[in-house]
């Protein structure tokens, strides 16, 4: 039989809408991709999934009424690693937990549910290494900013920390790999896209006493080493290469 | 203030400060409810790794490095030649919430040496805590030194602005500290710790009557202990350790292997390698004791006082009780299953929830994560297939440490090519 391609927006809920039409109309092979990601194929029918709040919610409450405050957290942050197929990975296990009507996120034998597992594990420690590696530089109009470029998209979990850490600044997290960021402005964070060309007129944005901490702190960095002690492996197996980029005493 | 002056004293207090290995920022629970600067929610954040793998957590320097004692294995002993700084309370202030305001740190870990007296430097350090929490609404970790023979007053003022106290005993042994650090008393030690557990216990126990009682040091205290300076054995370091946690409920003990410093007869020569093995088997051990379930007395004993270096401490136990084992994954205990070579305790849960759904066999357990090279010998699970033959504890500790590929593998065989 020919498969169904339903091809959403890649929101959340434009993923969720998807699984409640499948429901909604015993779809049959069904295929969840994001329209941006999608080739089509010969015999197969695609059909394209407009976002809907309510149909996402009615989905999104019948998961957490099975999966509980563990599953509907794995299920979100295997959403946001964006790997191209898991949408088709989340849905069987969705689909294991409404057949069974059992909480089966703890299935760990079953190969699915260990992937979702798994995968949230790896979201969680990105989120946990923005948390970290995020350097505000602080602007001349007062704004603490910075750039990431996370290997998922984790800006959606961190924005509870920053924004109940930082309340007394205003600041700007901003993705360049999604062209998306977070700011707050001393009373909200708000979600906004930035049309910017960072390379020219980097060093006219920030502040006299920006450049100064950022000495103190590569001078702080080096201080607090032991060289009878180094160890390099460990180092980079911490602080992956790729992260350097943006971390102030990791600069030349 | 000039820049170049505040770059200077950063450098020598930070420098004179790295030995303190403690950067834990966990543990906390202070909430930004003042719509002030930061907040500690309990889970600490590493914000970089120095080049030699330790976390950076804190801004953890010294107020300053005079000091009036010259104990032969500190950096910062009287009769050391180096140079000298202090840093003022603002400056400290300053530059925490500086660092913290761009994310560099989740706070400020403060230590000192002893300059006049106990309660002068005590003083100054609580000074520091109480300008960040109370002028500058800073709800961030701040992590204070409890100085040897501070009074109580002091004590309990200290615990009100921190998050964690620490005093470190340096020297496992009372005969050790009487030889390196001849003007410190042991009692001085034991003191502060005290006056903060027995506030501690007050104030859980005022908390539950009256809700706003003022938090006192609700990340607890730890302290450190020198690793290889003064001849101990590894029994004396962790019933030391041990006596600490029960006694005391300290959070951490941190053992810091010994960095020579010194050219005093007394101590190991400059030059001498830093003990990151022992280190790291000390470590394990002390795993064992705090999450495992083990008793002290299983790990070390008079006939065992010192740890293997080539095998870790719970294989090391296994391999002596051998009739304990082996275990069926899908039946046995939690206590059990954590004391299985090759088992964290990760892993137990992990086995724990996913037996419900059904028998685990070999290839479940390899891919949840469990170490098979070495739990396998020590387990059966859903399978026909498993270790039958009965080995001893030398040959099966031959075959694993030859399957292994420990990272201090090349320490040892390193060391047997010497001898053949």
């Amino acid at each position: 039989m020919e498969s169904t391609h339903l091809l959403y927006d890649g929101s959340f809920d434009g993923f969720l809408t998807c699984v409640f039409e499948i429901y909604e109309r015993k779809l049959n092979k069904p295929s969840i991709k994001k329209e941006s990601e999608f080739q089509s194929e010969f015999f197969s029918e695609k059909e394209v999934i407009i976002s809907d709040q309510k149909k996402a919610q009615r989905v999104w409450s019948g998961i957490e009424k099975l999966l509980k405050s563990k599953g509907i957290r794995i299920v979100y942050y295997t959403f946001l690693s964006e790997i191209i197929g898991i949408e088709d990975i989340l849905f069987k296990v969705i689909k294991l937990a409404f057949d069974t009507q059992r909480n089966i996120i703890s299935d760990y034998g079953n190969p699915h549910v260990l992937l979702l597992s798994k995968t949230a594990i790896k979201v969680g420690r990105e989120k946990h290494r923005m948390e970290a590696f995020v350097r505000f530089q602080q602007t001349k109009d007062n704004i603490y900013f910075a750039n990431i470029e996370p290997d998922f998209n984790v800006l959606p979990l961190i924005n509870n920390h920053f924004t109940r850490r930082y309340a007394d600044q205003k600041w700007i997290i901003y993705d360049l790999k999604r062209k998306y960021g977070l700011f707050y402005n001393l009373d909200k964070t708000e979600i906004i896209h930035i049309d910017f060309n960072i390379k020219n007129s980097k060093n006219d944005w920030f502040t006299l006493d920006e450049k100064a901490y950022e000495t103190l702190w590569k001078d702080y960095f080096e201080s607090t080493n032991i060289e009878e002690r180094v160890n390099t492996k460990l180092h980079v197996q911490h602080v992956p290469k790729r992260y350097w980029k943006y971390l102030s005493e990791k600069q030349p | 203030m000039s820049f170049e002056r505040i770059r200077e004293k950063l450098n020598i207090l930070a420098d004179a400060a790295k030995y303190d290995l403690s950067c834990a920022s966990s543990g906390s629970n202070r909430n930004n409810t003042n719509k002030g600067l930061g907040n500690s929610t309990g889970m600490g954040i590493c914000h970089t790794y120095t080049r030699d793998g330790r976390c950076v957590s804190l801004l953890k320097i010294l107020l300053t490095n005079h000091c009036i004692f010259d104990c032969a294995y500190c950096v910062t002993r009287k009769s050391n030649d180096i140079k000298r700084a202090a840093f003022k309370v603002q400056e400290v202030a300053d530059l925490t919430i500086n660092f913290y305001r761009r994310n560099y740190i989740e706070g400020l870990f403060l230590s000192s040496g002893i300059f006049k007296n106990a309660d002068y430097t005590m003083e100054r350090l609580v000074a520091v805590a109480k300008k960040l929490r109370l002028e500058e609404n800073f709800n961030g970790y701040i992590h204070l030194k409890s100085i040897p023979g501070a009074s109580d007053e002091l004590m309990r003022e200290a615990g009100l602005y921190a998050d964690r106290l620490s005093v470190n005993i340096e020297i496992p042994t009372k005969e050790g500290l009487k030889q390196l650090a001849p003007d410190k008393n042991h009692d001085d030690f034991i003191k502060p710790m005290k006056k903060v557990k027995n506030e501690i216990i007050q104030y859980k126990s005022e908390k539950k009557i009256i809700k706003s009682t003022p938090k006192y040091a609700p990340a607890g205290q730890s302290t450190q202990m020198i690793i290889g300076a003064s001849g101990e054995s590894d029994m004396q370091i962790m019933y030391t350790s041990n006596y600490l946690y029960n006694k005391f409920d300290l959070k951490r003990v941190y053992y810091s292997g010994y960095i020579p410093v010194s050219h005093d007869k007394r101590l190991p020569m400059i030059g001498t390698e830093v003990p990151v093995l022992r280190e790291n088997r000390l470590y394990q051990s002390d795993w064992l004791l705090r999450f495992y379930g083990f008793d002290v007395r299983e790990i070390l004993n008079s006939k065992h006082p010192n740890l293997d270096l080539d095998i870790d401490p719970k294989l090391s136990w296994a391999l002596r009780n051998l009739n304990q084992f082996p275990l069926d994954v899908n039946k046995a205990d939690k206590m059990m299953l954590a004391r299985v070579p090759g088992l964290g305790i990760t892993s137990v849960n992990k086995i724990l929830s996913a037996r419900r759904f059904r028998n685990l066999n070999w290839e479940h357990l390899k891919s949840i994560g469990v170490k098979l090279n070495r739990a396998k010998y020590f387990i059966t699970c859903n399978s026909r297939y498993f270790e039958t033959k009965d080995y001893s504890a030398s040959q099966l500790k031959h075959i694993i440490v030859n399957s292994s590929n420990s990272k201090y593998k090349k320490a040892f065989t390193g060391q047997l090519t010497l001898f053949s």
